[in-house]
């Protein structure tokens, strides 16, 4: 029998067994974390950084859903300190690349504008970095636009934990980071995707989407759990 | 000694403009430019984007006529998807546009031109406005008000918002058109017939004072250009490409859109980012012509609907089979807008509109495609190339005032020419030339592909470019 361990989240008592991450525990608590990366069903890898929490005693922060609970732990998920990383950090995933809602096949289905609009992030003042990035539209029923890629790698770890086909990886590193189908060949002439479409439905943004769709037109399944992954092949009855 | 007079900025437009105009040694106008200012860019900023988010960039190009954008641009990406949208799609592209059409239609008489009319062109400058208007003929000013808030009310309701809609896409609508949305559309049209009536009526019994102002007005003789359906009524959507002369001859008929390159160049000039268009088989630049709503009443047999036609007989008894003269704008916009109010509700009241079959689907299978359409200002066309994946690789837009740029550069020319005696600098003149620009309701933001408060700034300069004299307001 696993070990309860009770400790504190925003000084409220909540209790986990032992293994368990900070995230998943303060989810089931109905405490709020933000994060951009996480998503139940797949594992989790610390990609955004906005579910950096406090941890009592330490000046280091951590990431929520990468820290395990331990006994009696004092976890701050929301103070002014980290409001101000979490605003800056998602500043940051937007001046990175270039993104722009009015024309997004994601408006209003986005979780990353979601995400400015919850923290307050109303204008930016870091610079734009404007890069030129590439759209593969190669594939017959999808398309993945880098302009929007926030590189969560949730499609990294769908395609590969769940769909099993590991199709998407990364390369390259630092501001040239991208996520990649097969070894970096368009993705219409992999021969390993399965054209399933887990990764669209778990892009948080219009990084990923289906072909076709028109601007704001982009919603997708409602995701309590991993089972709305009925894929596109099944919707479509390809 | 030459000189030149400087009208910078243009007021009451959408956009931003000057005017110069050139003074030989007696005081003599010898050539005026109207110089579009500003530049935009979208036939370079949309490549490399896929192709089906080009009706939502496009439409970003104007605020005020978001819809024409958007349906030319999907007319076009259908073309490149080889789809026809199910008949009930088309119909509500059709409403929309046509709500398009009235809202922006009343913004420019009510708004920004009926000021004039009223006070007359040589009132206080200060006078002349739609704010005064309410105060002066608030009948007239709450009619305007009305009929674009409704022209608005069915872009939001059919397309999601009132600026920037979503619902036009590709291969058809988003979203099919509940019952509730048709009968609130159709509750408005008794009062939106009506108040577009009164405003007919008071601009009959007004323009008798305006009788020589016309003929001066940018009254030249040129082609015009619309879109006509098979019965040779007007049509805002779809049909067909017809051209007429200066006395109704048809230099062309029933031509396919799709072929406009065949029949119309594009010449760029240095002082202007709006490109003039031409007649080809004319040349450049005696293939003047023009588009909007003068040309549209002049190219049609009819409306097609009664009252517009009606009123489209009374037009013609009044000032001739084509009228040439660009205050006759006004009129024709008038007319105009009466046949869409009109056209809407036959549209409506068809037994198929609450079809939930509103959109077509495929993939691409043209690697170019072209869109054309009735703006409230005129002609527009896209033009788009894409590649095998549907990435933009190109794309080329024709925009009603650039149909109609070299006339306007021709109507100020003749307005300054009548209104200029020596070189004195005088209100009434640079009223008069700015007031025949906005005849054509110019919209620079839409065809040189920005906004702001414009003041008005008139500078008489000496052949070495000194000012020698300076009126701003």
């Amino acid at each position: 029998m696993s070990t309860v361990f009770t400790f504190r989240i925003d000084g409220k008592d909540v209790a986990g067994t032992e293994g368990q991450t900070v995230m998943e525990v303060a989810e089931e608590n109905g405490i709020d974390i933000p994060g951009l990366c996480h998503l139940e069903g797949i594992h989790d890898r610390g990609a955004c950084r906005l579910c950096m929490v406090e941890i009592g005693g330490s000046p280091k922060l951590v990431a929520a859903c990468m820290t395990r609970i331990t006994e009696g732990m004092e976890v701050v998920a929301h103070s002014e300190r980290l409001l101000e990383y979490r605003q800056a950090i998602t500043e940051m995933l937007f001046v990175e690349r270039n993104h722009v809602c009015a024309v997004c096949v994601a408006n209003n289905h986005c979780e990353l504008q979601q995400m400015a609009a919850d923290l307050g992030v109303t204008h930016f003042d870091l610079p734009r970095i404007n890069p030129k990035v590439d759209i593969d539209a190669s594939h017959r029923l999808f398309a993945i636009d880098h302009n929007r890629c926030i590189l969560c790698l949730r499609c990294v770890r769908v395609c590969d934990e769940i769909e099993g086909a590991h199709t998407w990886d990364v390369m390259h590193r630092g501001l040239e980071t991208r996520v990649q189908t097969d070894m970096g060949i368009p993705w219409g002439e992999s021969s390993t995707c399965t054209s399933c479409g887990k990764c669209v439905q778990v892009c948080p943004t219009g990084a990923l989407f289906e072909k076709g769709r028109a601007v704001a037109s982009g919603s997708k399944h409602e995701r309590p759990f991993l089972p709305w992954l009925k894929t596109v092949q099944e919707e479509r009855g390809l | 000694m030459s000189r030149e007079i400087v009208i910078d900025p243009v007021t009451r437009i959408e956009g931003h403009s000057k005017i110069t105009i050139q003074l030989d040694d007696r005081g003599e106008v010898v050539d005026a430019h109207f110089h579009v200012t500003q530049f935009r860019g979208f036939e370079r900023i949309t490549q490399g984007r896929p192709v089906h988010e080009m009706p939502a960039i496009m439409a970003r190009i104007c605020g005020i006529c978001p819809v024409s954008h958007l349906i030319a641009s999907a007319k076009a990406v259908d073309d490149i998807l080889a789809v026809e949208p199910p008949p009930t799609g088309k119909d509500l592209r059709r409403v929309i546009n046509l709500g398009q059409i009235v809202q922006s239609n009343a913004l420019s008489f009510f708004h920004l031109s009926a000021p004039d009319l009223l006070f007359g062109f040589d009132a206080d400058p200060a006078k002349r406005n739609v704010i005064a208007m309410a105060r002066e003929n608030p009948a007239l000013a709450k009619d305007g008000i009305a009929l674009r808030k409704w022209g608005q009310q069915i872009i939001e309701w059919i397309g999601g918002k009132r600026i920037h809609p979503t619902g036009i896409v590709p291969g058809g609508m988003a979203e099919p058109l509940t019952a509730e949305v048709r009968d609130r559309i159709l509750g408005g049209v008794p009062d939106a017939i009506a108040a577009v009536e009164r405003a007919i009526a008071w601009y009959k019994t007004d323009m008798m004072r305006w009788e020589e102002e016309a003929a001066t007005f940018g009254n030249f003789r040129t082609a015009f250009m619309g879109l006509v359906d098979r019965h040779g009524n007007v049509d805002h959507y779809d049909g067909w490409l017809r051209v007429i002369d200066a006395d109704g001859k048809f230099l062309a008929d029933k031509v396919d859109p799709h072929n406009f390159n065949d029949y119309i160049g594009e010449a760029v000039e240095p002082w202007s980012y709006l490109k003039s268009t031409y007649w080809k088989a004319m040349g450049y630049p005696d293939g003047i012509y023009r588009v909007g709503p003068l040309a549209r009443v002049n190219i049609a047999d009819r409306m097609g609907t009664p009252r517009a036609d009606e009123e489209l007989e009374k037009f013609r008894w009044r000032v001739g089979r084509v009228a040439g003269s660009s205050f006759h704008y006004h009129y024709a916009r008038l007319i105009d807008t009466l046949h869409s109010i009109e056209k809407i509700e036959e549209i409506l009241r068809g037994p198929d509109i609450l079809s939930k079959h509103v959109r077509s689907r495929a993939e691409v299978n043209r690697l170019e495609g072209i869109g054309v359409s009735e703006a409230p200002r005129g002609t527009l066309m896209h033009h788009y190339k894409v590649d095998e994946n549907g990435i933009v690789q190109w794309a080329n837009l024709v925009i009603a005032t650039g149909h109609n740029n070299m006339a306007m550069n021709r109507a100020v020319l003749q307005v300054a020419r009548h209104h200029i005696k020596g070189d004195r600098l005088e209100e009434p003149m640079l009223n008069r030339v700015e007031a025949v620009i906005r005849c054509y309701d110019p919209c620079l933001s839409c065809s040189t592909h920005a906004l702001g408060e414009m003041a008005l700034r008139i500078q008489l300069l000496g052949p070495d470019g000194t000012v020698l004299s300076d009126l701003a307001r």
